[in-house]
């Protein structure tokens, strides 16, 4: 079994499957729940100022029937009196010194910020993280993604927390900019002990077509809310490994965003994370979901021969590069496994109106235009002679063929085949030698 | 697997039928596991007597944590492959599922985690579970049926040393000699079998105990006895003709079937009648109807509505061309060539014959407990009475479970009997449990 302790920053925790900070974390009988059922830590619902919530405050996206691919919520920070929380807190820790448990915070000055870092020490925190990302509600009230947006202020409230904190600082930055590594190395200068992210993404999740009103609706009124869920997980991939590869980036990464399954995690472990936190799969499914996570990623660490999350943390960073670097050499087209295809069509109708023309039915000729006048009355290949689709009927077989040489190698047509392993994409590079935009550029 | 403590014959009629639930391949055991809802308190655990964390499993399939998967099934149910295929889940964990409209195939899923994470368990020879270290803890399990196993297997995994007496050639009790053929045949358990033998399962078929060992000498020889004696012969009608030729006990046909080595039916073989309308009744029909019998009848002395056998078990035989009498009570059955079974209604009393090749009783089995243990408690029914908590008899340091202590339930019923029994044996002798 692989050893799933993981370190962050001095922070120590039996698993890096962590809570964030949010409604799963709002009191210490939730908490404490959560730890029972396997969670290695958790970042308490920021603490702050007391605020009023309103009533409603979640909407949701669903797919296709799945339900929340995507969350938004418009509620604030925490509305419990500080001391309750603080004496929650205290209780934890004392029943669970093994779990972390990190206190997320939001407030406005100086002083405030001492007094709040203090008392959460006090109350037994392992760490602290700093809410500079909360992008609706507290942010016009100057503080959360106000804060995360300017990174000059990001860097000053940073700095000091380091100052007045014994214990690691974490900051949680909003990915409501234009490039993350602003406000990312702005937290490193500041002192920062690590980074989390990302918090969640401005939105409005949809308007009730009845009554005209953005989603979700306070009386007759909406706002623009903070998205989260499984459909931002491409987002905050993308900023955890854009900070995890820069060398000015020293603190370690909390990866926050969609996180649903062990799957996920590892993904973010690869790309940088040293540990990860999830909301919204609990508020979907409850605490459970962590026994799979779990058993999942040490399973998946025994497989790949890794003695802990650490041989892990990374392994993908080298790999992820820009565009310019990418080897124009490469190609790869389209194959579908004859046996495996169910006939649907989709991939001919894709690739026909979406991509690149390369894939044609038995029945028709290829109708697209390539380049030469006559082709379009002239395939490519030999259509190979029509089979029955199945024995009991007439339908001509409807197992699509793949054009090679019209081939881009895009991945359309596999992505969007229902059937697992009927389409793959395989290599079927000439040119031996690489070459990248950026060295064609230097030869020229 | 080195070494198979099961040998079973080649040639065998079993073989004949078809798997009727298939494995999944990933693309179907994918799009099922993904139409569960992950209910929680879901009423399919409370359904289940083994409480397998269903959904939590079938999520586990959905993240392609397989052998995860198959763990939370065999930590409540290490008999998960054989009761994947044999459990009625329409009557048990599917008949609960909140999605009434078209459950979850709830055993196809389960036999697609447990079989795929065992022949990862094969191909990468490694372990799901290891066995503790042994202590010197020993107890002696009578019958090798599902709820002796089940009990074995979880005492092995705890360290202590089972050991097996059966007095059959071999082990497995009914769900290696009984059940449906186009659910599991008897290889099926026999691989499942040498997988719970290696936890460290020891089993010495041929060995009648009472006979050929004394149950004194287990009591002094063993910290505990587990009974899962099962049920004896198949029981008779005690009406007479019964012992003409072409007159089958139910479980001994059944038996035949399965295991006997190039057993078949005769050529000539045009009709058989059925008496009982229990599920072995209903299995039995089936299995002759699909062998090609081209006359199959249940007969029964009440109606379909008040058999115990379940509905879509009948549903599917009727199928194969299986028809049903109600209300006939057998009164004698006289051979003069050709088989007559003589009979009266039982709201008439109007007397009917019917004329069959063969006639099959399948009324229910003997019990056979007797005079195993001295101050030994049965029922009314001749069922071993045991504290339901603890599966402990009325004697010290014996144990029960199975359909000694039930009179013929499921196999499932069996193996938590055998599961809950380990527990309270390791609670007893004061040992930690996993």
């Amino acid at each position: 079994m692989a050893d799933l302790s993981t370190n962050m920053c001095g922070i120590a925790s039996p698993n890096p499957f962590w809570l964030a900070s949010g409604p799963p974390t709002n009191c210490g009988e939730q908490v404490m729940r959560a730890f029972d059922a396997g969670w290695g830590g958790a970042v308490w619902k920021t603490l702050g100022e007391p605020i009023v919530n309103v009533s409603s405050r979640l909407g949701a996206v669903d797919y296709k029937g799945n339900k929340m691919s995507g969350l938004n919520n418009i509620e604030l920070i925490t509305d419990r009196p500080l001391a309750t929380n603080f004496k929650e807190i205290y209780e934890v820790k004392k029943r669970y010194p093994e779990q972390a448990l990190i206190v997320s915070l939001m407030v406005e000055t100086r002083k405030d910020w001492k007094e709040i870092i203090k008392r959460s020490e006090d109350a037994g925190a392992d760490g602290l993280e700093l809410n500079f990302g909360c992008p609706h509600g507290m942010c016009e009230r100057g503080m959360g993604s106000s804060v995360g947006q300017e990174p000059k202020i990001l860097k000053e409230i940073t700095s000091w927390a380091a100052e007045f904190a014994e214990t690691p600082v974490l900051v949680k930055l909003t990915p409501n900019i234009s490039d993350i590594l602003d406000p990312g190395i702005a937290a490193v200068e500041g002192g920062a002990d690590g980074l989390s992210l990302i918090n969640t993404i401005k939105s409005i999740i949809g308007v009730n077509l009845d009554k005209l009103v953005p989603l979700p609706t306070v009386r007759d009124k909406s706002t623009k809310g903070g998205y989260c869920g499984p459909a931002v997980k491409p987002i905050a991939l993308h900023m955890v490994a854009e900070l995890a590869r820069d060398r000015r980036v020293t603190i370690p990464i909390s990866g926050i965003g969609g996180i649903s399954s062990w799957q996920d995690a590892a993904e973010f472990i690869a790309l940088g994370a040293s540990t990860i936190q999830v909301c919204t799969a609990v508020m979907h499914y409850g605490y459970r979901i962590v026994e799979d996570m779990i058993d999942g990623l040490s399973n998946y660490l025994d497989d790949m021969n890794m003695r802990s999350v650490d041989d892990l943390l990374n392994r993908a960073i080298p790999k992820f590069t820009d565009w310019g670097d990418l080897d124009l050499n490469y190609k790869v087209v389209a194959e579908i496994d004859h046996d495996k295809c169910i006939g649907c069509q989709l991939c001919y109708i894709a690739c026909l109106d979406g991509a690149h023309q390369c894939i044609h039915t038995r029945q028709n000729s290829c109708n697209a235009y390539h380049g030469e006048s006559d082709h379009g009355a002239n395939p490519r290949f030999e259509i190979q002679s029509p089979l029955l689709h199945n024995e009991k009927s007439n339908i001509p077989n409807h197992v699509p063929l793949v054009d090679e040489s019209e081939c881009v190698g895009c991945n359309l047509c596999a992505l969007i085949c229902p059937v697992p392993d009927c389409i793959s994409m395989v290599e079927r590079t000439v040119e031996k030698k690489t070459e990248t935009w950026n060295e064609r550029m230097v030869k020229l | 697997m080195d070494k198979s403590f099961v040998s079973i014959p080649e040639a065998r009629l079993e073989t004949r039928f078809k798997d009727a639930k298939p494995l999944y391949s990933e693309t179907e055991a994918l799009t099922e596991a993904n139409r569960c809802l992950f209910c929680y308190d879901a009423p399919c655990i409370t359904a289940c007597p083994t409480s397998i964390d269903i959904p939590g499993f079938i999520r586990k399939i959905t993240t392609g944590n397989i052998r995860g998967a198959a763990q939370t099934i065999f930590r409540s149910n290490l008999l998960g492959v054989s009761t994947s295929r044999v459990c009625p889940v329409e009557e048990l964990c599917a008949g609960a599922c909140v999605l009434t409209e078209r459950p979850i195939n709830i055993g196809r899923l389960q036999r697609y985690a447990t079989e795929t994470a065992l022949e990862w368990e094969e191909n990468n020879n490694q372990k799901l579970f290891n066995a503790k270290p042994s202590n010197d803890h020993k107890v002696a399990l009578i019958g090798a049926g599902p709820a002796s196993l089940s009990c074995a297997a979880y005492l092995a995994l705890n360290g202590i040393q089972p050991v097996i007496f059966e007095k059959d050639t071999i082990p497995g009790g009914l769900n290696i000699t009984g059940i449906a053929p186009y659910k599991t045949q008897s290889t099926d358990i026999k691989n499942e079998i040498d997988w719970l033998c290696q936890f460290g399962i020891e089993i010495r078929t041929g060995v009648q105990v009472g006979r050929d060992i004394m149950t004194d000498q287990l009591l002094a020889d063993f910290d505990a006895i587990f009974l899962g004696l099962g049920l004896g012969k198949d029981k008779r009608l005690a009406i007479p003709g019964e012992d003409s030729e072409g007159v089958w006990g139910a479980t001994h046909l059944i038996r035949m079937i399965k295991i006997e080595k190039q057993f078949t039916l005769p050529e000539d073989l045009k009709s058989v009648i059925v008496i009982g309308g229990g599920n072995t009744a209903i299995d039995i029909a089936r299995e002759l109807a699909m062998l090609g019998v081209p006359n199959v009848d249940i007969l029964y002395r009440r109606t379909i509505l008040e058999m115990p056998g379940y509905k879509h078990e009948f549903e599917n035989a009727r199928r194969y061309g299986v028809r049903m009498i109600e209300y006939e009570i057998p009164d004698n059955i006289t051979n003069d060539g050709k088989l007559i079974l003589h009979t009266k209604h039982k709201i008439t009393g109007e007397q009917s014959r019917f004329e069959s090749d063969w006639i099959v009783v399948a009324i229910g089995q003997d019990r056979h407990v007797n005079e195993l243990i001295p101050g030994l408690k049965v029922d009314g029914k001749d069922q071993v009475v045991v504290d339901p908590g603890t599966q402990l008899t009325s004697v010290p340091n014996v144990y029960a479970g199975g359909d000694c202590i039930n009179g013929g339930k499921e196999v499932v019923n069996a193996v938590a009997d055998g599961r809950n029994a380990a527990h309270s044996i390791l609670q007893s002798l004061g040992l930690e449990i996993n």
